[in-house]
């Protein structure tokens, strides 16, 4: 921690001192602190650090061209952030995928849902001095790579996802190795809950931590786990169905008590609902191609789409503006951590410094989503 | 992308005074899009007449208003429609008609409406880009707006703080994200 030069004007106690940038698990990121003593007055959310204008990259790039680039924002929701992408642009061209592609879109949707929570989980682990949970976390996040590697060929940034499709068809023995991965996975989910969840020490340190209301949540804009976790049922893949969601059977999982461990608990709950729609999307996914053929610079037709889909961490959108040229004309992209932002500096008010790293973490904040 | 309203839709003399923008039963049955569209837009334009209102698609619709009446326009949206939330606020350059639009896109948590998002635009001159701010209406648009004024270069009047969010803080050259600006090495 750096002390910076700069006082309270109306409190010579209050001291303000920079909280990074530094790396805290999931990029380049700062807070302003201002304490008094060992509690947290105020704070100042500081992004930016890792802004690479991913939007001005998208207008010099065609449709094709932009899908590699687009999804390093969130390497490990990399088809997250590309499933919005895909569906505005084949909205724009009139592309009617082929049943089997939007299976594949869905299966690697939620792989990449779980590996991110796995993550998440991992990492919230660490801040608050578990050890195991992250050893254990990043173990078994393995596994579902592994999965998402038979597919998608990569490990963590596949550009899986087109328009127009997937970008190859699943080998058969991806099959059996997804549904074992699944049985298996169900299982380790249970002793997560043991020793991380329901642990009387991680209790300790994130129950009634950071309580964000349930009408706070909605005002400030919130979204994914963060409001679900707040009482607020709300996830696109139920309300707003795209692909094959409506053909599949999941729950939304909603807890009321807006807290950390709240929305830690949420996470570890969607993935048992991920699990389930991976194993029905397997058993049910129907043969067929996977691809159209759009060609390297396909011609997108003028015109304006909103297209929004629940990634990750929640609500990933994006506006795209065609000016029926290769490129698009605006490519606006709206990320899920950038709209959790602003509950930041709401939770990190009034609570002690021990409180911080929690209330940071639970929020699932990823700042290289964020930033773009 | 403008969507032709069918003739079948048109509205029942009925519908302007109905006043649920949320239903109060649970959406068991979910009306069919284009209605609950039109529904919508003819509620829009009995309050403001001079508003216009089209689709992006069937669970999108644009309000393109002026940066005088926006605010009124989005309190009517959130209040009365029960547009709650601010899903996301864009910028667009038109450098060939000398404008830049911002579009709020707002979306609504309540049932039967969570698939819907209504974009409230404005329209500003390049040369004096000054619109209100609208965190009054959905605090979530704080940050938003932060992004769209160093992105775009337009000034929110009210906004507590448009300091560089994004880009770093000696950035003295044109915003961004407008056309005439060109990325070092094109």
């Amino acid at each position: 921690m750096t002390v910076e030069s700069e006082y309270s004007p109306d409190a010579d106690r209050i001291m303000a001192v920079s909280l990074g940038p530094q790396h805290p698990g999931a990029g380049h990121f700062r807070i302003k602190l201002w304490l008094d003593g060992d509690f947290l007055v105020r704070s100042e959310p500081d992004a930016g650090y890792v802004h690479r204008g991913e939007e001005k990259m998208g207008e010099y790039r065609n449709y094709i061209q932009n899908v590699p680039h687009l999804e390093r924002p969130v390497i490990l929701d990399s088809c997250g952030i590309l499933m919005p992408y895909a569906l505005g642009v084949d909205e724009l061209m009139g592309n009617s995928i082929p049943p089997r592609a939007q299976y594949l879109r869905v299966i690697m949707c939620e792989a990449n849902r779980i590996i991110s929570h796995m993550y998440y989980l991992g990492i919230l682990g660490i801040f608050v001095g578990h050890s195991t949970m992250i050893e254990w976390a990043m173990g078994d996040r393995d596994f579902w790579i592994d999965f998402a590697e038979r597919i998608g060929g990569a490990r963590v940034t596949f550009a899986y996802i087109i328009p127009g499709g997937v970008r190859n068809d699943m080998p058969a023995f991806a099959v059996e190795k997804g549904l074992k991965t699944c049985d298996w996975f169900d299982k380790r989910l249970d002793e997560y809950e043991k020793i991380f969840l329901k642990n009387p020490l991680f209790l300790q340190r994130s129950e009634g931590v950071g309580v964000l209301s349930k009408e706070d949540a909605i005002r400030l804009g919130t979204t994914g786990t963060v409001l679900r976790a707040s009482g607020v049922k709300h996830d696109l893949r139920r309300d707003e169905p795209y692909c094959v969601y409506p053909e599949l059977d999941f729950e939304v999982p909603v807890l009321e008590g807006g807290d950390s461990w709240a929305r830690a608990y949420v996470a570890l709950l969607e993935m048992r609902e991920s699990v389930k729609i991976i194993r029905q999307a397997l058993k049910k996914i129907p043969p067929g191609p996977v691809r159209l053929k759009l060609g390297p610079q396909p011609r997108v037709p003028a015109g304006e789409v909103y297209s929004r889909t629940e990634a990750a961490r929640g609500e990933m959108s994006y506006h795209i503006i065609s000016d029926g040229s290769p490129r698009p004309y605006r490519l606006k992209i709206g990320t899920p951590s950038f709209k959790n932002l602003r509950a930041l500096p709401h939770l990190l008010r009034n609570v002690h410094v021990a409180d911080i790293p929690v209330i940071y973490w639970s929020l699932n904040y990823w700042p290289v989503e964020a930033d773009r | 992308m403008t969507f032709e309203m069918s003739q079948a839709n048109t509205p029942q003399p009925g519908t302007v005074a109905k006043p649920p923008a949320v239903p109060s039963s649970p959406p068991a049955q979910p009306k069919p899009e284009p209605a609950r569209a039109k529904d919508l837009s003819v509620r829009i334009n009995s309050r403001f007449p001079t508003v216009a209102v089209n689709w992006m698609k069937e669970k999108r619709l644009k309000v393109t208003t002026t940066p005088d009446k926006v605010k009124e326009v989005a309190f009517f949206v959130r209040d009365d429609l029960g547009f709650d939330h601010i899903s996301a606020v864009s910028g667009v350059d038109w450098i060939a008609k000398n404008e830049l639009e911002i579009v709020y896109f707002a979306g609504s948590v309540k049932p039967g409406w969570a698939d819907f998002v209504v974009a409230v635009a404005e329209r500003v001159a390049r040369d004096n880009p000054v619109a209100p701010t609208l965190i009054e209406v959905w605090p979530g648009a704080e940050y938003h707006e932060r992004e769209t004024h160093e992105m775009l270069g337009i000034n929110f009047q009210g906004h507590p703080n448009q300091s560089h969010l994004l880009l770093p803080e000696d950035w003295n050259d044109l915003p961004p994200l407008r056309k005439d600006y060109v990325s070092p090495g094109r």
